[in-house]
């Protein structure tokens, strides 16, 4: 099981490991991380999952798809390169050390 | 010691309160009361992808159990409560057990309307879709080739009758309105969806009452209409909309007028009793206003909290809603009650639209179908309270931040 970090505002870090096909959303949800709310259960509507991959991982995780680009539009905190809905972002081994920055909100 | 605060209820509304009593330094003793034998659970996916088998239970609940403990939450699960006492602020399980409280929130949620049992509504394979046992009982009876008649063209039966006609039965909606989706949506979307629907091989028979439901040992066959037609049916999902629980909070002598009134603050009209979510009723831009989504059992859970730690500025909901059907994404901001015109936008991929629904020059709401940049922008543009040109807006090569700016 791959082990994301979640670094919040202010520095404190939430690790776990993550079943693989989770997403991370489920997985912040499940580790109390604070901030990553996933209103919507994942389905792309509510933007209030948005984190900002560390850049050293930003060629693993990818972009983000078409639908989440555009609901990136109503973040709440500000878009930036780094940004995606963590419900869009899936648990691989490959994926084991991420660091997603989690802005608050 | 101080009695407990009792969250009664534990669907969303009451899982956000508690995450929110928490977060804002509430360290008291804290309860949830529940019917249900689950912890709190997502109730959206239960006609989607639960139902049709795509998503495992695991991962429907809200939190995991071990955070409840590490909340100090006591759960108290299948607990039904028969009683209410306002004055002795004390709530009474059907067990026996009497519960005090200091302050109390009625999260209690709706019921799904059913069909009275004269008409066949208490027939074997004749379901409704609430909870996880609802979802549970439909599953095994989704066998390809089956005939599923769908009662109510609404959001919650044309998604069930999508996961159906996928997994290959043949599927019959009928809708006593002249079209479906009348209550909530304007007539583009309900043509879009009629479309969708016959485009997957559904029957949509609008204009269409049911004048009974058949059967055989207690099991349905089938369905007589009003105008006499009998379609014959293996199952039936019941979508006719749903009754807000406010029975325990009537009994108790509290408001109630479609749904428990509660005021900005969440308080009913006992002043330590409160109300959140789909039982919850309230004023909101000049009328009385119970909106039964995921947005407001959320958010006004989280109200509530605020409300009962202390004051809190006025409840001033910012609905959104969603549905999922084949492989269209429906995506609703705003609340269109009270419009007087709509704009099509034709979007930039197939099968997408969006339905801008204005009240004189004021934008109130949008549909978005496929099209999660409408709605997102739209979304913002609600927010801030700016409305676009219509003219600019039904064009479908302007740039709609341009518009929307």
């Amino acid at each position: 099981m791959p082990k994301i970090t979640w670094v919040l505002d202010g520095g404190r870090e939430i690790s776990a490991n993550v079943a693989v096909g989770h997403n991370l959303m489920e997985a912040a949800v499940a580790n109390n991380v604070p901030d990553v709310i996933g209103e919507c259960g994942g389905c792309l509507s509510c933007a209030t999952c948005h984190v900002y991959v560390d850049p050293a991982w930003a060629a693993k995780t990818g972009k983000p798809g078409e639908m989440e680009d555009d609901m990136l539009e109503i973040t709440t905190a500000e878009r930036r390169e780094m940004s995606r809905l963590s419900c869009q972002i899936i648990a691989t081994e490959e994926l084991d050390g991420l660091i997603l920055h989690v802005p608050h909100i | 010691m101080a009695a407990p605060i009792i969250l009664l209820g534990a669907g969303q509304a009451s899982a956000s309160c508690a995450a929110k009593l928490r977060a804002l330094g509430y360290d008291g003793k804290l309860t949830i009361v529940g019917e249900e034998p689950a912890a709190p659970y997502q109730r959206p996916p239960l006609s989607k992808k639960y139902v049709s088998g795509e998503l495992a239970v695991e991962r429907l609940f809200i939190r995991p159990l071990s955070w409840y403990g590490e909340q100090q939450i006591d759960l108290r699960l299948e607990s039904h409560a028969v009683a209410l006492d306002p004055a002795a602020h004390l709530l009474t399980l059907a067990d026996g057990s009497k519960l005090p409280y200091s302050k109390l929130l009625l999260a209690t949620g709706s019921t799904p309307r059913s069909l009275p049992s004269e008409i066949g509504g208490r027939l074997g394979n004749v379901f409704t879709i609430r909870n996880l046992a609802d979802a549970d009982a439909i599953a095994p009876a989704l066998k390809p080739g089956a005939k599923l008649l769908v009662i109510g063209g609404g959001y919650i039966g044309l998604e069930a009758a999508a996961v159906a006609a996928q997994k290959g039965l043949t599927v019959t909606v009928i809708e006593m309105a002249e079209r479906i989706l009348q209550r909530v949506a304007a007539a583009p979307t309900s043509d879009f969806f009629r479309a969708l629907h016959q485009s997957h091989g559904v029957t949509i028979r609008e204009s269409t009452g049911l004048a009974e439901l058949l059967g055989a040992d207690n099991r349905l066959t089938g369905a007589r209409l009003k105008d006499g037609t009998i379609i014959p049916a293996d199952l039936a999902i019941v979508g006719i909309g749903i009754i807000p629980n406010d029975a325990l909070a009537r009994d108790a002598g509290l408001a109630v007028e479609g749904g428990i009134l509660v005021d900005g603050q969440c308080r009913t009209s006992d002043p330590d009793i409160f109300a959140a979510g789909d039982c919850a009723v309230f004023a909101w831009r000049g009328a009385r206003t119970r909106l039964e989504s995921v947005q407001n059992a959320i958010d006004q859970g989280e109200h509530a909290a605020a409300c009962l730690l202390g004051a809190a500025p006025d409840y001033d909901p910012k609905p959104w809603f969603w549905s999922d059907q084949y492989d269209v994404k429906l995506q609703i901001a705003g609340l269109n009650r009270g419009y007087d015109s709509t704009v099509l936008r034709p979007g930039k991929r197939p099968l997408s639209q969006s339905i801008w629904y204005f009240q004189g020059d004021k934008l109130i709401a949008i549909d978005a179908m496929n099209d999660a940049l409408a709605y997102a922008l739209g979304k913002k543009a609600l927010e801030a309270g700016r409305s676009p040109d219509r003219a600019a807006l039904a064009d479908p090569a302007s740039d709609l931040k341009t518009v929307l700016a």
